[in-house]
């Protein structure tokens, strides 16, 4: 098969096991979602081959990486795969230039070569002028496109980006966000992203599988993900409503909806955040102050715990989430007529 | 009219830390103007072109450069081991790493008689195979020396190894480095500062070097006597030479803290 099949078994502690599979084809790009500590990063060490599996097997384009079975383990130096690291990792002593060709210079490309290669990719990502720079003097950005023309220049099978925006502060991170998805896009083979933040997998994901102490409670389309999480845990994490729309005059224009927001500031395309508790549902129309209110109907009603959650569709997709007890008092059932309403301070608004 | 209030940490320190600390100074300071008032400056090349003195000079930067070779080819491996590799009484070999720091030099050149002497238990073996004697030769000036100094170097490279990220080595093998690769292109450059802050210590240590040379490799001229020794010998019988040619040693280890400036220091 192309592309990535993993089977990852390693124990890290007594107490701690990664157990996961995944399966990523060329051109797609996965995120594999979940707290600290859950085990995303032992991950890339084992695909990257800094860490050999316990069990299972990983190949990449049908050969294979690593099957302690069959006693096969492919060293790192020797398997293709760009890794952008958490923090980058740019080598301290080299220059921009010299870092990006440092993966032609290990595998035995000339020196003059190498750096006209390596020209070329400083070029492609927006760097021209830092080639001499020392990492030290760039900023989290800069630093960011370097990470990835350094793993993109020795052509790699797979691509992995270890919270590749975390460094980054928020208004940097909105800007690169767009030019990493960008740049995934145009790499051809396999893309697994790590990260801790929803919204960083919503936005660059095809598929999101989420971990949770070494395995994976969850996998789907980030759709799938958000509007059936399966867990309280994924409902936590990823369970929020993301709406994409055109913001402008304190109104974001979504397909078949306006909602209101509280600032009036933001112009342009932007993906609107809501939290399923800040929806709320009422059985008659409700006064007062919140902007945001229509009647709608209950699709779908989901118990997790003493939560439920509603799925309304019409006019806008969204889930609400409420108390077992509010369900049982309002005598809620699928189907059912009802109001909801949002207060606009409760939408949060991103630029895409 | 600048009439701020001064601000608490600008204030000056208190006079018993002043007084204290000007002793403290004075004692570092007192031999050098002794050593200074000394000097015989209108003798002085006269002095030191003398032949006693050439030798010592020459067969002192011979042995201190060797040990500082040796140190570095046989002491970065072992820093490496002792910051990398899990072994079982990795703390005894620290320990016995970082002895000679601590031991009295007499010692340990006693130390060395007893095992590389002509009668030792391998000098005796490596005599008769190989016909090689160490005590009274240059060779066992460089050893002595070596045992004396190395431990600078393999403390100083074992803790910046230690506080090397590791994943740096980790991205540079993602990269396609092998492991010769990952050693060249980046663990030593990243700890070059410390690398060359070991080296030059050992190199300054080796220089001074007497205890441990005197009773090993013993005071030839030309043979096994350094600088140190030198002096020493002048001291009985020529104090002008003893004098210049601690000059000249004063000279070198201040030209060698200057060479290493803050930034080595902060590498330590």
């Amino acid at each position: 098969m192309r592309g990535l099949e993993a089977v990852i078994q390693v124990r890290r502690s007594a107490s701690f096991q990664l157990d996961l599979s995944l399966q990523i084809t060329p051109g797609k790009t996965f995120a594999l979602l979940g707290p600290n500590g859950s085990g995303k990063s032992t991950t890339v060490s084992v695909l990257a081959g800094l860490l050999a599996l316990d069990h299972g097997r990983i190949s990449l384009d049908g050969t294979t990486l690593d099957d302690p079975d069959r006693g096969v383990f492919v060293p790192p130096e020797v398997r293709r795969i760009g890794v952008v690291f958490q923090d980058y990792l740019l080598f301290p002593h080299l220059s921009v230039i010299e870092n990006v060709a440092f993966g032609l210079r290990s595998r035995q490309v000339g020196h003059a070569g190498s750096l006209a290669r390596a020209a070329g990719w400083i070029e492609r990502l927006g760097l021209t002028g830092f080639s001499d720079r020392k990492p030290a003097s760039l900023s989290g950005g800069q630093a960011q496109r370097v990470a990835l023309a350094r793993a993109l220049i020795i052509e790699p099978e797979l691509l992995l980006l270890d919270e590749p925006l975390s460094a980054l502060d928020v208004t940097t991170r909105i800007e690169l966000r767009r030019h990493l998805a960008e740049h995934l896009e145009s790499f051809a083979g396999p893309r697994l992203v790590i990260t801790h933040d929803p919204t960083e997998a919503f936005l660059l994901a095809d598929e999101i599988h989420i971990i949770e102490n070494g395995r994976i409670v969850q996998a789907g389309t980030p759709d799938d993900i958000r509007l059936r999480p399966r867990t309280r845990y994924v409902a936590d994490l990823a369970g929020s409503n993301l709406v994409r729309g055109v913001a402008g005059g304190g109104v974001i224009e979504t397909t078949g909806h306006s909602l209101h927001i509280a600032d009036r500031s933001v112009e342009g395309p932007v993906l609107a955040t809501i939290r399923p508790s800040a929806i709320t549902v009422h059985l008659r129309e409700p006064e007062g102050s919140p902007r945001n209110t229509w009647k709608t109907s209950i699709d779908l009603i989901e118990h997790l715990g003493d939560r439920v959650r509603l799925r309304i569709t019409a006019p806008l997709p969204l889930t609400a989430e409420i108390t077992e007890l509010a369900t049982r008092s309002l005598e809620l059932t699928e189907g059912a007529h009802v109001w909801v309403s949002i207060k606009a301070t409760e939408i949060g608004v991103e630029p895409v | 009219m600048n009439d701020k209030p001064r601000r608490r940490s600008e204030r000056r320190p208190a006079p018993v830390l002043v007084t204290l600390g000007g002793l403290g100074l004075l004692i570092f300071v007192v031999p050098l103007l002794g050593l200074l008032a000394r000097i015989p400056w209108t003798r002085l090349p006269e002095l030191l072109s003398g032949e006693v003195v050439t030798d010592a000079l020459r067969l002192s930067l011979v042995t201190s450069l060797a040990a500082t070779s040796i140190a570095a080819m046989l002491g970065v491996p072992l820093a490496w081991l002792l910051a990398r590799a899990d072994f079982p009484g990795r703390a005894i070999v620290r320990g016995l790493v970082t002895l000679p720091l601590v031991l009295p030099p007499v010692v340990g050149g006693a130390a060395l008689l007893f095992a590389l002497g002509r009668r030792g238990v391998v000098g005796e073996p490596l005599n008769q195979a190989t016909g090689l004697v160490l005590p009274f030769s240059t060779l066992g000036v460089v050893v002595a020396t070596t045992f004396v100094a190395m431990p600078f170097l393999v403390i100083t490279v074992e803790g910046a190894l230690r506080n090397l990220d590791q994943r740096y080595e980790g991205a540079a093998a993602t990269l396609g480095a092998g492991r010769w690769t990952v050693l060249r292109r980046v663990t030593l450059p990243m700890i070059a500062p410390s690398l060359v802050a070991g080296l030059v210590l050992t190199w300054a240590r080796a220089l001074g070097e007497f205890g441990a040379t005197i009773t090993f490799a013993g005071n030839l001229q030309g043979r096994t006597q350094t600088l140190p020794l030198a002096v020493f010998v002048a001291l009985e019988s020529d104090r002008d030479t003893a004098v210049a040619v601690s000059l000249v040693m004063v000279v070198v280890s201040l030209v060698v803290l200057v060479a290493l400036r803050d930034r080595w220091w902060k590498a330590l």
